[in-house]
C-alpha cells in the first residue's frame, strides 16, 4: 500500500513520460512486478489522451495523404492473422493481431459499409466472369469450327474437286475441300439454278468402292451461291469423286436423280 | 489483400488525421514538422498494425497519445522513447463510446478552465512541452512535490469528469 502511494504521482508523471533519472529507474522497476500500477498507468495515460483530444486545429494539408499512401504502396503489407477476429475478443499471447483489432467497433462499420460495397461489386465481378467463361467456352466452340473451316481449305493434305456443271451456261461451279484425316469437308458453289420449291441439291461423296456417301444438303442463295461446312461424314472416307444431285428438300441417303455435277480430286 | 489493406489505413486516415496532425502541430507548433509525424505515426501503425487493441477502447485516443509523445521527442530532440507497441491506453466507457470527438475536446477544456490557474499550467507544461517536473519547478518557482502533485490531481480530475457520464 504504502509503496504504491509512494509510486502514485510518479505513475502519473511517467505516464506523460516526463518522468527522469532515478525515480524513473525506480518506478520501472516497480511495474515489473506489480500489476495494479500497469493498470493504473493505462488509466493515467488514458487521462492524458484526453487533453491530446481537446486539441483544436487546422486539418493536414491535402498532399500529406498522397504523401502517405504512396509510402505505404511502397513498403510490403505488414503480415496479417490467419483469421480476421471481432475486436474485444481474447487473443493468445503472442499472436499477430489483424486490422480487424486496429479498427475496433467504431470505425469496423465504415469498414463493414466499404467491404460490403466492395463484395457486391465482386458478386458483380464474379456475374462477369461467368458470362464471359460461358461465352468464351462458346467461341473456342466457334473457333475450333473455324479452325477447321480454314484447314480443310489451306491444307496441303487437303483434297480439291472442282465441279463443273455437265450441260451447257450459265456455268454452275462447285469446289469441295476435303481433309479426310480429320473428316472436314468444305464446299462451296457459285452460280447455281434457283431449284422449284421443295428441292434442294445434295452433295455426295463418291467414294473408291461402295455406295455415294450423303455430304449435305444446299439450297443457292439469291445469286447462286451455296456453302456446305463439315456435315457428318464417315471417318476417313477416302473420296475418288464428289458429286451433286438434285433431290427433295429433306435429302436422299442415296441419289435418286441424275449427277448434274462431278469432280474429281485435282 | 493488399489493396483492401491500404483502403483501410486511408480509412483510417481520413477518419483519424486531423487529430493526429491537431496534436502534432499544438506540440511543435510548425506545420512542416506536424506533417512529419503525422506521417510517421500511421506508418507506425501501417507496419504494425496489432500494435493497437481494440479491447482496450479508443484508437483516436490511442493515437493522440502516440502522436503527443512523438512531437514531444522531436520537440526535445529524443530519440523516441517508446516502442508503440509498449503504449497501452485505457479510456473511460464514455470516451471509447463518443463518436463525436468535439463534444469531448469541448468537455475536457470545460474542465481545464476551471481548475486552479498553476494546476492547468503544471499539466500543461508537462502535456504539451514535455517538461519534466523538476523543469517545471524551476520555471515557476514551485517545490518539486506540489508540482508533482499537482499533475497526478489534473489527471484525476480530467478522469473523473469522464466517469458515470
Amino acid at each position: 500500500m504504502t509503496e504504491h502511494e509512494q509510486f502514485a504521482e510518479d505513475l502519473a508523471l511517467y505516464a506523460l513520460n516526463v518522468l527522469e533519472g532515478e525515480d524513473r529507474v525506480q518506478i520501472e522497476k516497480h511495474l515489473a512486478t506489480c500489476s495494479t500500477c500497469r493498470v493504473e498507468l493505462e488509466h493515467l495515460r488514458g487521462d492524458g489522451a484526453l487533453l491530446a483530444l481537446s486539441t483544436v486545429g487546422p486539418r493536414p494539408p491535402q498532399r500529406a495523404r498522397q504523401r502517405l499512401l504512396d509510402a505505404v504502396a511502397k513498403e510490403a503489407a505488414p503480415a496479417l492473422a490467419q483469421q480476421t477476429r471481432q475486436a474485444g475478443a481474447p487473443i493468445a499471447v503472442g499472436a499477430r493481431r489483424s486490422w480487424w483489432g486496429v479498427l475496433g467497433w467504431a470505425a469496423t462499420a465504415a469498414i463493414l459499409v466499404f467491404a460490403a460495397s466492395l463484395w457486391k461489386e465482386n458478386a458483380a465481378l464474379r456475374q462477369d466472369v461467368s458470362t464471359l467463361r460461358s461465352l468464351f467456352g462458346q467461341q473456342t466452340v466457334e473457333l475450333e469450327q473455324a479452325r477447321n473451316v480454314a484447314s480443310a481449305i489451306t491444307n496441303p493434305g487437303g483434297e480439291r474437286f472442282t465441279l463443273v456443271a455437265v450441260k451447257a451456261p450459265p456455268q454452275p461451279q462447285g469446289k469441295a475441300f476435303y481433309l479426310r484425316n480429320r473428316s472436314n469437308l468444305v464446299f462451296v458453289a457459285n452460280n447455281m439454278p434457283a431449284l422449284p420449291p421443295q428441292k434442294a441439291y445434295e452433295l455426295w461423296l463418291i467414294p473408291a468402292q461402295g455406295a455415294p456417301i450423303p455430304a449435305g444438303v444446299f439450297k443457292p442463295d439469291a445469286h447462286g451461291s451455296a456453302t456446305v461446312v463439315n456435315p457428318p461424314l464417315p471417318a476417313g472416307a477416302e473420296a475418288k469423286a464428289f458429286a451433286i444431285t438434285v433431290e427433295n428438300e429433306a435429302g436422299a441417303t442415296a441419289p435418286t436423280m441424275p449427277i448434274i455435277m462431278m469432280g474429281t480430286g485435282e | 489483400m493488399r489493396s483492401g489493406d491500404q483502403s483501410a489505413l486511408a480509412e483510417l486516415y481520413d477518419r483519424y488525421s486531423s487529430v493526429v496532425y491537431a496534436v502534432a502541430l499544438r506540440v511543435l507548433g510548425d506545420s512542416g514538422a506536424a506533417e512529419d509525424v503525422l506521417q510517421e505515426v500511421f506508418l507506425q501503425l501501417w507496419r504494425n498494425p496489432g500494435a493497437f487493441d481494440a479491447a482496450r477502447g479508443s484508437l483516436g485516443a490511442w493515437l493522440a497519445v502516440i502522436t503527443r509523445n512523438r512531437s514531444i521527442d522531436a520537440l526535445r530532440r529524443r530519440r523516441p522513447e517508446t516502442d508503440i507497441e509498449d503504449v497501452i491506453v485505457s479510456v473511460a466507457p464514455d470516451l471509447a463510446a463518443a463518436a463525436d470527438r468535439s463534444r469531448v475536446a469541448e468537455k475536457v477544456r470545460g474542465v481545464l478552465g476551471s481548475m486552479p490557474v498553476p494546476q492547468r499550467t503544471a499539466l500543461e507544461m508537462a502535456y504539451f512541452e514535455g517538461m519534466s517536473h523538476s523543469e517545471i519547478a524551476s520555471k515557476t518557482g514551485e517545490p518539486l512535490g506540489t508540482i508533482k502533485t499537482r499533475i497526478r490531481s489534473g489527471l484525476l480530475a480530467l478522469r473523473k469528469a469522464f466517469q458515470g457520464g
